[in-house]
């Protein structure tokens, strides 16, 4: 229960960023993305931000042997190789968030204004999860 | 360049880094949202619950935020028929590629990992790609 609490809070924190700094907001994003028009720079600032306190405090954090409430740390191997699965599949993800400016974080943290934007795109993003699992199966 | 934000945006993606780091220090997992979204419904497993946690805290403080700043600055320039089109694309993709904007490029770039960097530098340049053709090659708005 512990974990699932620690879980919570970390998931109200991440809201709280992506609320903050407009991330949820799809025309905000596809002005970032659109350099070549009237460009908002503000999520590089996101992302710098986001990267220097995660890459600054992951520095103390992997000097402990383990984390808090589990046995170990669940990391991918660091130079794992690049494959084509890999590069497609950004590709694809990149496809779709160039259309409309929605990520998976994003997307959630734009619930709640009673709109149904993100109601139909969480589940046509679901949709899209069960055909990948659809198409591994298949195999 | 209007709308420009820097300081909101800077803490914005502050605290997300600090959400990242927190569940890496708690519970040894990495915030990638796109990983939780697929393992959430694996209620078989109770080792997934936290991400069921995880994304309730997330749409928790988006409605609470809603709340009290009603006029949210959420707007959408595209038609129900494109965000059925990227929903399946960005559900896809983020599986076949195994992340998205919060497992590569903030996470996996945050701890150098050449595969993080290198899905990030596709999906982002294939995003502006896509942005400049339907806004100023199509001349698409909706």
């Amino acid at each position: 229960m512990t974990k699932n609490l620690a879980a919570l809070f970390c998931g109200i924190l991440f809201g709280l960023g992506l609320t903050i700094s407009q991330m949820n907001n799809p025309d905000k994003v596809l002005a970032f993305l659109d350099i070549s028009g009237n460009w908002d720079a503000s999520l590089a600032f996101v992302m710098g931000g986001a990267l220097i306190t995660l890459a600054t405090l992951q520095h103390f954090i992997f000097k402990h042997s383990q984390p808090i409430f589990e046995e170990k740390f669940h990391v991918p191997e660091k130079n794992n190789p690049i494959d084509k699965r890999l590069i497609f599949g950004a590709m694809i993800f990149g496809l779709g968030w160039g259309l409309v400016g929605f990520c998976p974080g994003a997307v959630l943290a734009a619930f709640g204004d009673g709109k149904s934007e993100p109601f139909i795109f969480t589940l046509a993003l679901g949709a899209g999860m069960m055909l990948f699992n659809w198409t591994e199966k298949s195999k | 360049m209007n709308n420009f934000t820097p300081y909101s945006a800077f803490l914005g993606g502050s605290l997300i880094g600090l959400s990242a780091a927190l569940l890496m220090y708690f519970n040894g997992r990495i915030a990638g949202i796109s990983g939780m979204m697929a393992g959430a419904f694996d209620f078989k497993n109770c080792e997934n619950h936290w991400r069921l946690f995880f994304l309730g805290g997330l749409i928790l403080t988006a409605v609470i935020v809603n709340f009290f700043a009603p006029h949210g600055a959420v707007t959408y320039s595209r038609s129900t028929y494109w965000l059925i089109i990227s929903g399946l694309l960005v559900g896809f993709g983020t599986r076949l590629g195994n992340g998205c904007t919060s497992g590569h490029a903030v996470c996996g770039m945050a701890r150098l990992s050449i595969r993080s960097i290198a899905a990030t530098v596709t999906f982002m340049s294939i995003a502006i790609l896509i942005v400049f053709i339907t806004r100023h090659l199509l001349g698409i708005s909706q």
